[in-house]
């Protein structure tokens, strides 16, 4: 079978990227060490106004957290990308990213001049900096995914992190379902208790792909996801038998 | 579904009548505030079940917006109610909540909008008023230089959506009542954004959107 590998690149912890993610590309993340957190916005490359939304995502599948069979909705009904594999479980979405008060309340003071290249980096600073790169910037910094945390809810709304959960090894895998910038920092999350500086390198590993099958695992796991991929298609001039108007 | 007892119930000591602004705004309309710091606004929820659709922006530097994700990590709870500060994805402290009578607010739950809703409910549902129509309509009218780009997610007022501890977020009735309300003391000058939401598909206003009370105090 021909490889079908378009890229593979190590990131290490505390660093930052941003790549466009062809439609129907995968992308496999791996936490190569464990205890790894990946901040990921996505854009519509050819609409960057359009982008990455957490409530609409959440609402329409009635979950506060991604895993397989999620998608990551835009704010204009469409699919950005699907998780069509996880071996984790749970990727928070509701609790952004650290910034550099944080980081250095809970780490100290590591600044550039004393540190060079091991300074620390802290996520909003890392996530302006690679928004920067297209043209994007503070008013398109909203709510992301932070892949290989789990942060729980009780029922009074009071959080709580999960380091036993970001495994050694553990992947995720999205496909894009319309050409999607991402832009992403592999930070620290802001509610991990490890009280040292200690961010964890991921492996990307983008493949070609095909395009999601009528049986597709995302695409059926809720009615509302049917509709959004009805969307997406239609972005492309597909779909039109389910005509705009039609209940469905 | 039940509420467990909240600590955030605090009643207001400010007089109606000293307030210097008072606005009725109608069902499914939008509101548009600037509050200067110190300022204390108050949202009351007139008949009861009304989600009030509201972001915030720094008055002088409108980068600086509400950030759902930034308050919810430092405080280290889902819901907004007395006590929370409400932060910009800086940090920097907007407002905080200083008396609320329902007990607690929803900040996951986002604002509908024609697209989401023909996700949620159906095609069929696209042509009906919806919250992001009302914020764009609000920031293209006031010239405040606003724009769609900063429209991010925002605060549920009254809105009940309940998260369980396995995960599952679920839209449920009102905890609202008519004459509950929350109020705000503004931590730096803001402009309100506020869309008093028309959404006649799911409980988030009973089926039957009715009119909020803004009033504003002087510092």
């Amino acid at each position: 079978m021909a490889d079908r590998t378009v890229l593979r690149e190590t990131i290490p912890g505390g660093a930052m990227w941003s790549h466009v993610l062809r439609r129907h590309e995968r992308i496999r993340f791996t936490d190569l060490e464990g205890g790894a957190n990946v901040a990921l916005l996505l854009f519509n490359r050819d609409q960057l106004l359009e982008r990455y939304n957490m409530p609409d995502t959440l609402k329409a599948q009635h979950t506060a957290f991604l895993t397989a069979g999620h998608v990551l909705y835009s704010d204009m009904g469409r699919i950005l990308c699907s998780i069509v594999a996880d071996s984790s479980g749970w990727h928070d979405t509701v609790c952004g990213v650290s910034d550099a008060a944080l980081v250095r309340a809970k780490y100290g003071d590591h600044r550039y001049q004393q540190h060079r290249n091991d300074c620390h980096r802290n996520g909003s600073d890392s996530l302006l900096v690679e928004l920067g790169k297209w043209g994007l910037g503070i008013r398109d910094l909203v709510p992301n995914a932070n892949l290989f945390s789990k942060v729980t809810a009780d029922t009074g709304g009071a959080l709580e992190f999960h380091p036993e959960h970001a495994l050694a090894g553990a992947t995720v895998e999205l496909r894009a379902e319309l050409d999607t910038l991402l832009v992403l920092c592999t930070c620290q999350h802001p509610l991990d208790p490890n009280p040292r500086y200690a961010p964890k390198p991921v492996e990307l590993l983008i493949t070609e792909g095909d395009p999601p099958g009528q049986d597709d695992l995302c695409r059926r796991s809720c009615p509302e996801n049917a509709r959004g991929f009805e969307n997406t298609e239609r972005w492309f001039g597909a779909g039109a038998a389910a005509s705009a108007g039609g209940r469905s | 579904m039940s509420v467990p007892a909240s600590a955030g119930l605090v009643r207001s000591a400010l007089d109606p009548a000293r307030a210097s602004r008072h606005e009725v705004v109608q069902a499914g309309d939008p509101w548009v505030g600037r509050i200067e710091r110190g300022q204390v606004l108050r949202i009351v929820d007139l008949e009861g079940n009304q989600a009030v659709d509201t972001l915030f922006y720094a008055a002088d530097d409108l980068g600086e917006r509400y950030s759902a994700v930034r308050t919810i990590a430092q405080q280290g709870t889902l819901y907004l109610t007395t006590g929370s500060v409400l932060r910009s994805a800086l940090g920097t402290p907007l407002l905080t909540i200083v008396a609320d009578t329902c007990g607690r607010h929803d900040t996951l739950g986002g604002a509908c909008s024609a697209e989401s809703n023909t996700v949620r409910y159906g095609h069929h549902t696209k042509h009906m008023h919806n919250c992001r129509d009302s914020f764009l309509l609000a920031i293209e009218r006031s010239q405040l230089g606003l724009h769609k780009r900063d429209l991010s997610a925002n605060i549920n007022f009254f809105m009940n959506v309940p998260v369980t501890p396995e995960g599952k977020l679920t839209f449920e009735d009102g905890i609202s009542a008519g004459g509950k309300y929350v109020e705000l003391r503004a931590e730096t000058a803001v402009i309100c954004l506020i869309s008093n939401c028309p959404q006649l598909n799911n409980p988030c206003n009973a089926y039957n959107p009715t009119p909020i009370r803004v009033l504003v105090w002087d510092a």
